[in-house]
């Protein structure tokens, strides 16, 4: 498209007050040759409106607002999807941070002008990439209570899905037990099981597809278009799918692990065990049972985590003794009792059926033998004293769970990359992603072939207030692979994760990120011409969305990206590009910025900042009032992860004095959303350390500091130290040439 | 036919949580938030358990999603005030309070600077004032102020002079506002269990024993203390603090479920304290520690802090001693039958979850006894989601909000389409 700029000042809020209006129209109209420039009292008003809509009407599609942050009156200044607009925040970023009518104000807002303008002049609006008959249909790995669930609620709103399970029949651990916890008001009453029924709803369901007896023998594309190879009946089924719900379950804690609390013993039995019992009527003649709760977990040697269902458990089984023995006698050995929420009526229920609880260290009790029978001892820590239960026809380990995510082999770099990794030490990337082989997905992925684990082998997402920010893109983990829960848990867990695949299809169909960017269309294009195959792209991308062909050409899954830039970021030969974010347009929003020379003593100092929390941070520090060194000049990045290093580079080459980096914090609690976005970035920053060192600049002209949303009242301390460090450092040598 | 529009009453995480994920599948979502800002009870908060990380943060990814995305249309100030029809073909009446602040507010703070009137800072729990006109917080969306008129001095107009935007409406009304929906999701929330309602705990006699969430706002470097956690009486850092765990809940009297949460919470607000006073001792009097799954590490971390102990039994008793507003807690041994007492400087009761679900319509949707929505929103096509539908911490309560947009969308498809 043509473009046809126009500018718009607001001199409304103070700015007109504090800023050389003039002089500012007078960057739009000589330096960047724009003759619509227009001023106005109060631009997000109705009028002020009216006036950019008018122009809008007379031709005008390229729209610079020079006032408030687009975090603000974004609704107002939205004129339709074929209007370019680009905001410069002259109200939080300059006027309200520094004194009004001053000299070095008004040089700081011509170059916010100017940073704006040039990328105003190159930004074009970005076209969706559309695949051609994506698939809506929802492939469901797993055939357990969150697998059926996740089928059947995807189902229910309209959508096909393909369910695979291992097994010869659907349902899992909950096919294989007794009954179920309560489930529903009052909570008090064991639900039977369901699994059946369930079974039974998936069969009668046209839109279901069930392959029971097989697994995944790879799946390979992205969201829309996987193909899906179905091992089963001794062939291959393929299925092209659109998104996974990976829902593959747990398995028990390995009871041989447990003969410290007397497992090989004869009656001291598992969870599993139980469930078999009672179904095989087996429960009729245990008058006397002890329950040994956290057996494996809540233990630094076994589980360091809780496995979340064993007490409800534990208690759901107190009454199936109860149900098979009226007479029956109950203890259970416990740390904690963690029936949360509405179970705790279910904890009350069981304790009056005269269940004993003794509050124990779990490990601590012992299980003798006691004649024939057995017997539990340990610290009763409410009374004070060592009790012994014995005369026990049973001992019961609550032996908790580990994800089926856990177990198989760790994917280990081949030998070449290994040697090129070593080689390249120096550059010491960021941790590769724990990817275990566990054979559930068989993803034909370049950066390994199933979800990355995180901790304790859970494919879990890291985010409290994002659950389902899954690492790979369209696969949604649901479920006990995920992370331990009890049986309410795993079904809501199911029917998120379903509702989060069917919102990936039709983001797919309409050609639009999925979260955290949900909604942008724009996405990165290689220029593969200049392509060196250093593979820093395949390397970096979080999400596993770039594979290599066999000359380790970049092969990008356009379904797959999140469109974070962090290839583009990672890319030496910037061949990667947005058509609304490029390494030329933020190199050339810096290169705008006007270095004074030397003898102005006006140093100038750049950061580049995280658009998800150091920019509303800084945003707030404008509401706030507070006052920072008009020295510097902020350019948002979508992540720290897409910072390039030819930035800093430039910048530093045309006098600028320092580069600040405003980034997420890193390391185990990170807050990056794109996962390793401001690790990267800092880790990028060292290199460039190194180098400004061999031209004879200071490696401390270039800071990183990790900032949270919450930091706003930190930042005008953190810029007022680098400013007196750049004092320190006297002027950027650079400067002039 | 079926109206496919869903209706989602509350905007805290749940309720943003369910619209975002529906209108993000590709539905009409409209959004009522009582409150003049979105948010909710996350927006009060200082850290989320267990990663310690500001809950703005992951509000400003939301807000960025729902500013992107057309398909949501969102009411501050609002409140449903009848809904009547059935699955798939609901009437809804909205009363949309005045905020007495016309959307021109630029919030340029003009208007702060001349009002000579204050009010109690609700958002804070009364820890401190605000001018009658307002924002919120700083962090408001939409960052737009409002106005209480109920603390207004009579005939006070200096606001609307000072506005340079005519934005300010003294006069402004209720509105009401229609709409046609196919479902409903109340994700009203919940409130602190009201903590005065524990007498023998002296909550609202005694100044220092205080309430988990105003820890919360204490602890925040924008709140009313600026992040000094000190005591009401006189401003002093404590030294000994006293956490009482299910103040209100499991217990027959009050609550009888579990809140989920509280344990958690306490454990968090132990590291804000030790964080800030390396001599603080803590003692924890609690009836189970339920730290779930991978939570069960930061209940790990904190027990090994050995300034922290923990006690099993229910505190009994608080009482106060005039002179140095000191706390005295007695709690039961429950085997040796004899009563323990330990004095501290601060009580910090752990109270928990109470849904602030209000006028659910009787026919329409099933709410238990203890005033949660429970009926399956597919079925009926009201429900609830987060913590109106059960007591739970946010990341349960974002997926419980994504699993009730899932079923909203089978409410309004018709169950297949």
């Amino acid at each position: 498209m043509t473009k046809k700029q126009a500018v718009y000042f607001c001199t409304g809020c103070g700015l007109g007050e504090a800023l050389d209006i003039p002089a500012l129209v007078k960057v739009a109209k000589s330096e960047f040759k724009i003759q619509d420039v227009k001023e106005h009292p109060f631009l997000c008003g109705p009028e002020g409106v009216a006036l950019i809509k008018k122009d809008i009407e007379a031709g005008v599609n390229t729209v610079s607002i020079a006032a408030c942050s687009e975090r603000v009156c974004y609704d107002v200044f939205n004129f339709g999807p074929s209007i370019i607009v680009e905001r410069i925040p002259l109200r939080e970023r300059v006027a309200w941070v520094q004194e009004p009518g001053d000299e070095d104000t008004n040089m700081m807002a011509e170059d916010y002008v100017r940073m704006g303008l040039s990328r105003a002049k190159v930004t074009e609006l970005p076209e969706p990439f559309l695949v051609e008959n994506p698939s809506k249909t929802i492939l469901v790995v797993g055939g357990g209570l969150a697998g059926m669930t996740a089928a059947l609620e995807a189902a229910k709103a309209g959508y096909d899905v393909v369910l695979v399970e291992k097994e010869a029949q659907l349902g899992g651990w909950a096919g294989k037990v007794y009954k179920l916890p309560p489930l529903v008001e009052p909570f008090t009453d064991l639900a039977e099981n369901n699994i059946p029924a369930l079974a039974k709803a998936i069969e009668d369901n046209p839109r279901i597809k069930v392959y029971t007896g097989a697994t995944m023998e790879s799946i390979a594309g992205g969201p829309g278009v996987f193909n899906a190879k179905i091992k089963h009946g001794g062939g291959t089924a393929e299925e092209k799918v659109g998104a996974i719900v990976l829902a593959t379950g747990a398995r028990p804690y390995d009871p041989k692990k447990l003969t410290y609390l007397g497992y090989g013993k004869t009656n001291v039995v598992t969870h599993a065990e139980v469930e078999e019992m009672a179904k095989n009527g087996k429960l009729k003649e245990v008058k006397r049972v002890a329950f040994i709760q956290c057996a494996g977990s809540r233990d630094p040697e076994h589980l360091p985590y809780c496995s979340a269902a064993c007490c409800v458990e534990t208690l759901k089984q107190a009454v199936y003794l109860k149900e098979f023995n009226p007479d029956a006698q109950v203890y259970i050995f416990y740390k904690d009792i963690r029936a949360t929420g509405k179970y705790e009526y279910f904890y009350k229920a069981v304790q009056q059926t005269g269940a004993v609880f003794i509050k124990t260290e779990i490990p601590g009790v012992q299980v003798l033998e006691d004649g024939g029978k057995l017997a539990v001892a340990g610290k009763d820590i409410i009374l004070g004293e060592d009790v012994t239960i014995g005369d026990l026809d049973l001992v019961v380990l609550a032996n908790g769970m580990q994800t089926n995510a856990a177990f198989g082999e760790e994917v280990v770099l081949e030998d070449a990359e290994a040697e090129a990794a070593a080689a390249k030490e120096e550059e010491a990337a960021v941790k590769l992603d724990q990817i275990i082989k566990s054979n559930m997905l068989n993803l034909v992925y370049r950066q390994g072939p199933e979800m990355p684990a995180l901790k304790y082998g859970f494919p879990d997402s890291h985010f409290i207030c994002f659950p389902y920010e899954t690492r790979r893109t369209g696969i949604y983990a649901a479920g006990v692979v995920r992370a331990t829960m009890q049986v309410p848990a795993a079904i809501e867990d199911a029917t998120g994760a379903a509702l989060k695949a069917i919102q990936c299809v039709e983001a797919v169909a309409r050609g639009e990120a999925v979260h955290p960017r949900s909604g942008d269309i724009s996405y990165p294009e290689f220029n593969m011409n200049r392509c060196t195959q250093c593979k820093r792209c395949t390397e970096e991308c979080p999400f596993g969305a770039i594979n290599e062909d066999e000359k380790a050409n970049p092969l990008p899954e356009r379904t797959r990206c999140r469109r974070c830039g962090t290839c583009m970021g990672a890319c030496p030969e910037r061949i990667i590009s947005f058509k609304n974010y490029s390494v030329p347009m933020i190199g050339g929003m810096a290169k705008s910025i006007e270095v004074p020379e030397e003898e102005e003593e006006k140093p100038r100092i750049l950061i580049f900042a995280c658009e998800n929390d150091a920019i509303p941070a800084l945003d707030m520090a404008g509401i706030g009032r507070m006052k920072y060194s008009a020295w510097v000049r902020v350019i948002p990045l979508r992540c720290l992860g897409s910072l390039n290093l030819v930035w800093i580079s430039d910048a530093m080459s045309s006098g600028i004095d320092g580069v600040m980096l405003l980034g997420c914090r890193h390391g185990e609690d990170y807050q990056c959303h794109f996962i390793k976005g401001s690790e990267l970035a800092e880790i990028r920053l060292s290199k460039v350390s190194e180098t400004l060192d061999r031209l004879g600049l200071e490696s401390e002209r270039c800071r990183f500091h990790q900032v949270s949303i919450m930091d706003y009242y930190r930042i005008p301390k953190l810029i007022e130290d680098f400013v007196a460090k750049i004092d320190e450092l006297g002027p950027n040598p650079m400067k002039g040439f | 036919m079926a109206n496919k529009s869903i209706l989602v009453i509350g905007g805290g995480i749940s309720g943003l949580t369910t619209a975002l994920e529906a209108a993000e599948v590709g539905y009409e979502v409209y959004l009522v938030e009582k409150n003049p800002y979105l948010g909710g009870r996350v927006a009060q908060m200082h850290h989320y358990f267990p990663k310690l990380c500001p809950p703005n943060c992951g509000l400003e990814i939301n807000f960025k999603r729902l500013r992107g995305n057309p398909r949501i249309k969102f009411f501050t100030c609002a409140e449903v005030e009848q809904i009547s029809g059935q699955k798939g073909d609901f009437d809804v009446t909205v009363k949309v309070n005045p905020r007495y602040v016309k959307p021109e507010c630029t919030a340029c703070g003009e208007c702060v600077a001349v009002c000579p009137a204050e009010r109690a800072n609700t958002f804070n729990y009364g820890l401190d004032n605000t001018k009658a006109v307002y924002l919120p917080h700083p962090f408001a969306f939409p960052l737009k102020y409002v106005i209480d008129r109920d603390a207004c001095a009579d005939g006070c107009r200096k606001c609307v002079e000072a506005c340079k935007y005519n934005a300010i409406d003294l006069d402004m009304e209720v509105e009401t506002v229609h709409l046609k929906v196919g479902a409903i999701v109340y994700a009203t929330g919940w409130q602190p269990y009201d903590a005065t309602k524990i007498s023998y705990y002296g909550f609202g006699r005694h100044k220092n024993v205080i309430t988990n969430v105003m820890l919360e706002r204490l602890a925040v470097p924008n709140g009313p203390t600026g992040g000094r956690i000190v005591r009401p009486s006189d401003g002093k850092e404590p030294e000994t603090i006293a956490f009482v765990q299910c103040a209100g809940s499991r217990d027959e009297n009050h609550q009888p479920y579990c809140s989920q949460v509280c344990c958690l919470a306490s454990l968090k607000h132990i590291t804000y304290i030790r964080e800030n006073n390396p001599n603080a001792k803590i003692y924890v009097f609690y009836i189970d520690i339920r730290a779930l799954g991978k939570y069960e590490d930061f209940y790990t971390k904190v027990a090994n802090d050995e300034n922290v102990i923990f006690i099993k039994g229910k505190v009994g008793e608080i009482t106060e001693d005039p002179a140095t507003g000191d706390l005295t807690l007695e709690t039961e041994d429950q085997g040796a039958g004899q009563v323990v007492q330990q004095t501290v400087n601060l009580v910090v009761l752990a109270t928990g979850m109470a849904p602030s679900v209000t006028a659910v319509p009787a026919e329409l949707a099933v709410v238990d006894a203890g005033g949660f929505v429970i009926s399956d929103i597919a079925q009926t096509g009201i429900g609830g989601a987060g913590c109106a539908h059960k007591p739970m911490e946010v990341s349960a309560s974002v997926r419980d909000a994504t699993a009730a947009a899932l079923k909203a969308v089978q409410a309004v498809v018709g169950g297949g389409k």
